[in-house]
């Protein structure tokens, strides 16, 4: 069987295990289990934002908690406002998902404009850095915002609504965060088949090369870096409503790192490295985290498994090498 | 005679105390070949950096179809009609062949901002490309990897993504480099032929071959021309003789 069915497969469990496994537990009567899938799906969905940037334009971004967090902001201001019934910026609150997910990508494309505008100017260990430098002025700006919580955070009392869904049902959510995500996934694979993603891809192997027959760079990595911070953007807006709380920890560094890691683990520019990414760290936080306090220190082990003996991660491990035709 | 396709005129680089690129000016004619020779550290890499775009004069302009290209970046440049090969052969290695050819034809038929239609089912840029891998006789390997390639067919590669450009003018640089003689042999048929379809701008160590297919050459030393002229002029030329051949003993 060569490699792209093997990968072609792998997706397809992976696509019907994240939904199987809710779906027992809805049946089952265990809300627990489908709250965790739908954080799998909402992680994965921020790592599919990231590995846009990471994986297909080699954009090694620290900072992607940023656009978590801003995600997060948007929704848990909006619902904030909604619930007391002042307005925010002239405009009233809203405690409906759809305005609440177009804004959040907006405000997180916005400032993922000016971040990639000024730091993919720089390169290599400067590029890490100054992405690090913004996310941590954001997280530090959340701490030191009063009127939305400070350092406290600020919960979510009504959890945003979605049209024809009762978003309070744990089951409700996970569909509408599954169905967010394999249009996340789509628009992944879509633009990494179209002349954008070779554009982008052979910008990340061989810029020089890439400019010399008339690509620039710049805009190429800047126009990804943005679509990227978006995707993310909207995982925040929807973690928010999951956890009904934004706190400045969703723009914590160790936050980045944690997206990193899921990329890493799954498979860096893989389609499918998120989800399985995703699903390999909270699998991990629930069966060793009952076990041990220290399960940070596992993961730890297997990441260095998986940096040293298993470059592709999971999807690289099953499915072999990326092809690209 | 018409204008130029490619001129330089009065271009200077220092780099500290060095002058690698002094006063230099010159011009590349339709259908010829002018092929640029110099000892190592003449300033040939600096001159090649400074047509490309890669590296900014200090002084000096490059017009390129008489229009003043000098402020442009790479990408500009190349977007204009400007096509070059690299020294030490740079492709995309993940890419196959065919893909590396594609990259060149979607740039150069306009933007790479689009983000739905997958290339893999864009049969007019795939068999364009084709077409271009048939003209260096690579067709058999268009599925392998860049990376996997062997040095002369990356060589070749090289060419096929500059055709894909349709340039203006090509700036070769040591096509020749580790290519054997039957596969110099073969290369010199082929400039021979592509010159009519845009001049080239040659930098050559090869002098058998520079000899047998430059109609102009210049000679660079120390980052200045010393002499531009035919192959008759340059190799009777005393100042060349004495700064560069007499170097080598006589080919």
């Amino acid at each position: 069987m060569d490699s792209a069915r093997r990968e072609w497969l792998l997706n397809s469990a992976l696509a019907l295990a994240l939904f199987v496994v809710p779906l027992w537990a809805w049946i089952a009567g265990e809300p627990f289990i489908i709250t965790l899938a739908t954080r799998v799906a909402i992680l994965a969905i921020a790592a599919v934002g990231l590995n846009i940037a990471l994986g297909l334009g080699g954009m090694v971004s620290f900072g992607h908690a940023l656009y978590l967090g801003i995600g997060g902001y948007v929704a848990g201001i909006a619902a904030h406002h909604a619930f007391n019934g002042t307005p925010v910026l002239g405009l009233p609150g809203t405690n409906q998902m759809l305005p609440v997910w177009a804004i959040a990508m907006l405000v997180s494309g916005g400032v993922a404009a000016v971040v990639g505008a000024l730091s993919l100017r720089t390169s290599g260990i400067f590029f890490i850095m100054i992405t690090l430098a913004f996310a941590q002025m954001g997280f530090f700006f959340a701490l030191s915002w009063p009127a939305y919580g400070g350092e406290d955070g600020l919960p979510i009392f009504m959890r945003n609504q979605f049209p024809g869904m009762n978003t309070n049902r744990p089951w409700d959510l996970f569909l509408i965060a599954y169905a967010v995500l394999m249009a996340a996934l789509l628009v992944f694979a879509l633009l990494r088949a179209a002349r954008f993603g070779a554009a982008l891809m052979a910008i990340r192997q061989n810029p020089d090369r890439a400019a010399a027959v008339g690509i620039s760079p710049f805009g190429i990595r800047l126009t990804a870096f943005i679509l990227s911070g978006m995707i993310t953007g909207l995982a925040g807006a929807m973690m928010a409503d999951l956890t009904r709380f934004v706190s400045p920890a969703m723009m914590a560094w160790t936050m980045s790192g944690e997206l990193i890691v899921i990329i890493i683990l799954g498979g860096v520019g893989r389609l499918f490295g998120p989800v399985a990414g995703a699903a390999i760290l909270v699998g991990f936080e629930v069966f060793f985290g009952g076990v041990t306090e220290h399960w940070k220190l596992w993961l730890g082990l297997v990441l260095l498994a998986v940096v040293l003996f298993a470059r592709g991660g999971l999807i690289g491990l099953i499915a072999g090498r990326a092809r690209h035709g | 005679m018409d204008d130029p396709v490619l001129e330089l005129r009065g271009l200077c680089r220092n780099f500290g105390a060095l002058k690698a690129t002094d006063n230099v000016s010159l011009t590349l004619r339709r259908g010829e070949i002018h092929a640029l020779i110099g000892p190592n550290g003449a300033g040939k890499t600096t001159l090649m950096g400074l047509i490309s775009g890669r590296i900014a004069p200090e002084a000096g302009s490059v017009w390129l179809a008489g229009q003043n290209i000098t402020g442009l970046s790479v990408a500009q440049r190349a977007r204009l009609g400007l096509a070059r090969s690299f020294q030490v052969s740079s492709l995309i290695p993940e890419y196959s062949a065919l893909r590396n050819v594609m990259l060149a034809l979607q740039a150069k038929q306009g933007h790479s901002y689009r983000f739905l239609r997958p290339v893999a089912l864009d049969r007019g840029l795939q068999s364009a490309a084709r077409d271009m891998l048939a003209r260096v006789g690579l067709v058999p390997r268009a599925s392998v990897a860049a990376a996997f390639l062997s040095h002369g067919e990356r060589r070749l590669l090289e060419i096929a993504v500059a055709l894909a450009l349709n340039p203006q003018c090509f700036l070769l640089d040591e096509p020749m480099a580790g290519l054997g003689a039957e596969g110099t042999a073969r290369l010199v048929t082929f400039l021979q032929e592509l010159k009519q379809q845009a001049p080239i701008l040659l930098v050559e160590h090869d002098m058998d071959a520079v000899f047998r297919l430059a109609d102009r050459i210049s000679v660079l030393v120390y980052g200045c021309v010393i002499a531009t002229g035919t192959v008759a002029e340059i190799r009777a030329n005393p100042a060349v003789r004495a700064a560069y051949l007499g170097e080598e003993p006589a080919t």
